[in-house]
């Protein structure tokens, strides 16, 4: 599992960017829930954790496409494609992502 | 409503085609492109696709969810003539479309070097390019070989970011710019020249101030060897690249009776002075209410919302607010981002970040309230500004 941080130095409404084998990978706090996506937006190179989040959705910070956290499909155009969704596991405090080995983790 | 006529095959075209059946038109809509490809994405052209990192198929707007607007393609079609009474759509095959309402998307094309005392007029110069299809990137990228001279002209985003992509590939760039600051009229001479130091900072010359004259020497069908300024300066060229700007494609459109103004003119909804027609993105011009002129609005933001508006307007529904103007560029590594609209007097205060480092953001105030916002590599600071803009103004053209 890829640590990523302490749960206390994630706030609600805040996102944390983690690498990990030349991959990228965004962890949110969404209102108390914590979601890990792909961080890279489908359809430029935008960083997703730098995104507008709104409820279960995040909107890449260049263009228009929303995510949805849940399953990591885009709400419309430009992004053609979903980015993979990841587990996230707090142990003691402290978050991890469990890496999704598929290709394409899409609910 | 049982038939529409998209002229306009790109970002707006489709995006209208989209709106329609997200409004749930489900009359039959022919789709109008002069260009013989599929819909596709034209700002990583400049950038990502010119530099060789993506490839066509990269590019494609389409998706398998497309499959389902059910268009009528009509592709490597020019149009060439509107006849308003009889909402008839012409093309250059003879195909004579009529439908209950025609969209207007026919974006613009980029603005060519105009022939002067020394040009060879009338002739192709090899090495010569501007930048706006498919087509001229695979042109473009061609000519850009590492170790080749590439002169660009004009300083404004297109220009900057095929200087800054040809610096990548190992060209030696000069950017010649014709205005004293580039992009003040965008950002404000203040922001305008702090931008424009992005080249310098990357090796790149820019020079301001520098009208262009002429290309040296060339016969035609010879490569271009130089570009001769306006003080009788030459500059040593194997490749040139011109980013002055873009003209809509309305010529078209001329004698049809809808009016024409820096491009279609549209009012706040995307209706023309035609009932049945409307338009929507770079074809189009609209009254700004902060410059109190009619002007085109040529960003890619505009290409895809815009449409929406249209599409609400030709089913007779309550269109969408216009939105906040927004564009980005990417330079040299650095991403900027720019929403809203600069005007003389702006306060102008940096409110996070640095500017020497190139990662900062500054808040355009107009009497008080922020009305602009732009960021060099902070996004995510980016957008928290852009939504506490001012909304602009209601357009009262």
């Amino acid at each position: 599992m890829l640590p990523v941080c302490a749960l206390s130095d994630l706030s609600p409404g805040e996102a944390v960017r983690v690498t990990a084998e030349g991959m990228a990978i965004a962890v949110f706090n969404a209102d108390g829930t914590l979601y890990a996506i792909d961080d890279t937006c489908t359809h430029q190179d935008a960083s997703l954790a730098d995104g507008w989040l709104e409820g279960c959705l995040v909107e890449c910070p260049l263009h228009a496409s929303c995510f949805d956290l849940r399953t990591g499909l885009p709400s419309g155009p430009p992004a053609k494609v979903g980015v993979r969704t990841h587990q996230v596991v707090v142990e003691h405090g402290y978050i991890h992502v469990r890496v999704s080995t598929r290709e394409n983790a899409l609910a | 409503m049982k038939s529409v006529t998209i002229v306009g095959a790109a970002l707006a075209g489709l995006s209208a085609a989209r709106a329609l059946r997200a409004r749930s038109y489900d009359g039959r809509i022919v789709l109008v492109g002069d260009e013989p490809h599929r819909p596709y994405d034209r700002p990583p052209l400049s950038k990502g696709f010119l530099a060789g990192t993506l490839t066509p198929t990269d590019l494609e707007l389409s998706t398998e969810d497309d499959e389902a607007l059910d268009l009528a393609w009509r592709l490597g079609r020019r149009a060439t003539g509107l006849d308003p009474m009889a909402r008839e759509v012409v093309l250059d095959s003879g195909e004579r479309i009529v439908s209950d309402a025609v969209v207007l998307a026919t974006g613009a094309r980029a603005r060519r070097l105009s022939a002067g005392p020394s040009w060879p007029v009338g002739g192709a110069v090899g090495g010569v390019h501007t930048l706006r299809s498919l087509d001229d990137a695979v042109a473009l990228r061609k000519d850009l070989r590492p170790g080749a001279r590439l002169v660009v002209i004009g300083a404004g985003f297109i220009g900057a970011e095929v200087a800054s992509t040809a610096h990548g590939l190992g060209l030696d760039v000069t950017v010649v710019e014709a205005q004293p600051i580039p992009m003040a009229a965008q950002l404000g001479p203040e922001m305008g020249a702090l931008c424009a130091r992005l080249h310098g900072d990357h090796g790149v010359r820019l020079l301001t101030k520098a009208g262009v004259l002429g290309l040296s020497g060339p016969d035609p069908g010879e490569n271009v060897r130089a570009v001769r300024l306006d003080d009788g300066r030459e500059i040593p060229a194997d490749v040139v690249v011109a980013g002055i700007g873009a003209t809509p494609c309305v010529d078209w459109l001329v004698g049809s009776g809808v009016k024409i103004d820096h491009g279609v003119l549209v009012d706040a909804r995307c209706a023309t002075n035609l009932p049945g027609v409307v338009a929507a993105g770079d074809c189009t011009a609209t009254y700004q209410p902060w410059t109190g002129r009619v002007r085109p609005r040529e960003h890619w933001t505009n290409a895809l919302r815009q449409p929406e508006i249209a599409a609400a307007t030709v089913l007779g529904r309550t269109a969408p607010s216009p939105p906040v103007p927004y564009f980005w560029s990417d330079q040299y590594g650095v991403r900027l981002q720019f929403a809203g609209h600069y005007r003389d007097g702006d306060r102008i205060e940096i409110v996070e970040g640095d500017t020497a480092a190139r990662r900062f953001v500054a808040v355009y105030r107009r009497d008080g309230r922020p009305v602009a916002v732009l960021a060099l590599n902070q996004p995510k600071l980016f957008g928290r500004w852009r939504r506490e803009l001012a909304v602009p103004e209601r357009c009262a053209a």
